[in-house]
């Protein structure tokens, strides 16, 4: 028998280690699995890479990931936001390392890790500051940028229902980057708001097939990062 | 004492207004943030435009009413939105293999500068203490059909957004079709820019001095 579940989210987090790249869901609040990245925190590992869209808000979730200084470098397209100084601070500082990538290069970087593609062309960032250094090549007439694929150790995600065989569902445009971060992890953690035993999700609805999440675990309430951070919470 | 601010050329409303008038029935749109956005208010009548947002929906309905928002239903620039009928949820691979792979056929982006051939300029205005932040303005330039640019004309000191060439670094290397400002309608031509359309109330020269490039009048 297949059960994915996992009882807490410290239980689901136990094995990320120093050093470990960590992907996370989320377009600003939208699908950033909250209590997974503070049981990350409470876990303690150090020297994280993490690749994410954006680097939190106030001081929860991401942001306070950051600020708990456990993140060496992030990989992401938008760390600027208008309510939180955690990564600005970090970044003059010179004490976080930033890889700045086009959205939707990001986006197939990932996909690409996870589907066994080492590197792919792509027309975006052509003749831009962000091509430097990369390789180029014409097809067609056209000039193209080779970018690497992207791989993570572990994938942190949130999702709204899972059943014990790890197939998922999303809720609206929380699913964003949660189904490739699956796809592109070696261990996928997914928190949803229900898990339900096999069978019970339609397999016409499944988004993200049980063979690329690794662990579920029942977060029923989530709190919005919004809240949050109207309400001055900072974690820890 | 209160002192009335002419007006001298289109309002945002306006602007927004008035690109919409060119929008064909049926297309798939994008909109970036700020100006932009104004634009899916002005929709003609009896035409149908299906919006894409680029963090997973297509079909992007207005604004709910106050206190109505859904963490979960967002825009590109994080606020609260709608799904309309017939509106689709999809991953961000898909999202960009849609902007990409050319299935959108028009994106309307805000600038910091455009040049004379049609370079775009609006992610880093390059200084050092500033935090570099592209998101997925770079994908939308090199893999739309057709984009446009919504902005004022000049930046709030006065300086040109339309230049010979982009001081700041690039977002895309001659990507932009047409510029909607508050004092013209202009196209990006081989031959450099050129006037489509004053605004109400407003004449070449006036145009041309707050240019920073030649500017092909109208009837030329």
């Amino acid at each position: 028998m297949i059960n994915k579940q996992v009882s807490s989210p410290a239980e689901a987090l136990a094995d990320v280690f120093d050093g470990a790249v960590v992907m996370v869901s989320g377009f600003g609040e939208a699908g950033s699995p909250i209590e997974l990245i503070h049981a990350l925190i409470d876990q303690g590992a150090r020297e994280l890479t993490v690749v994410s869209n954006n680097c939190g808000s106030g001081e929860v979730g991401l942001a306070a990931l950051l600020k708990a200084g456990r993140v060496r470098k992030v990989v992401c397209s938008f760390p600027r936001t208008a309510n939180s100084t955690v990564f600005p601070d970090l970044y003059h500082s010179g004490k976080i390392e930033l890889e700045l990538v086009p959205q939707g290069t990001l986006a197939e970087r990932i996909r690409a890790g996870g589907a066994g593609i080492p590197a792919f062309y792509t027309p975006a960032a052509v003749g831009t500051p962000l091509a430097e250094g990369k390789e180029s090549r014409d097809f067609d007439g056209k000039t193209y940028l080779m970018e690497r694929g992207l791989k993570a150790d572990f994938a942190l995600i949130k999702g709204k229902a899972a059943d014990n065989h790890g197939n998922v569902i999303y809720n609206k445009t929380a699913r964003n980057f949660g189904p490739i971060m699956a796809m592109g992890s070696k261990t996928a953690i997914v928190q949803v708001e229900e898990v339900v035993s096999a069978g019970e999700i339609d397999p016409e609805v499944v988004v993200s097939p049980g063979i690329f999440v690794d662990r579920v675990v029942e977060v029923a309430q989530p709190a919005h990062e919004s809240e949050l951070v109207a309400a001055g919470v900072s974690y820890p | 004492m209160t002192q009335q601010v002419e007006q001298i050329g289109r309002t945002r409303e306006e602007m927004a207004q008035r690109l919409a008038q060119d929008i064909p029935n049926g297309s798939y749109v994008n909109l970036g943030i700020g100006i932009p956005e104004l634009v899916a208010r002005f929709v003609p009548e009896g035409r149908t435009l299906i919006y894409h947002t680029e963090n997973g929906l297509l079909g992007m309905g207005p604004s709910p009413e106050e206190g109505e928002g859904d963490p979960e239903l967002i825009n590109a620039g994080k606020r609260h939105v709608t799904a309309n009928p017939g509106a689709a949820f999809f991953h961000h691979a898909d999202s960009f293999s849609m902007i990409r792979g050319g299935h959108i056929d028009l994106c309307v982006l805000g600038a910091m500068q455009v040049s004379q051939h049609g370079d775009l300029a609006n992610w880093s205005t390059g200084a050092p203490d500033s935090i570099p932040a592209v998101g997925g303005a770079m994908d939308l330039c090199a893999g739309v059909k057709s984009v446009y640019v919504i902005t004022q004309h000049t930046t709030k000191q006065g300086e040109p957004k339309l230049v010979e060439r982009c001081t700041y670094p690039l977002t895309g290397v001659g990507v932009i079709t047409r510029v909607y400002t508050d004092l013209a309608v202009i196209d990006v031509t081989p031959e450099g820019f050129k006037v489509a359309e004053l605004s109400p109330g407003v004449d070449y020269d006036y145009v041309q001095q707050r240019t920073g490039a030649p500017l092909i009048p109208h009837n030329a």
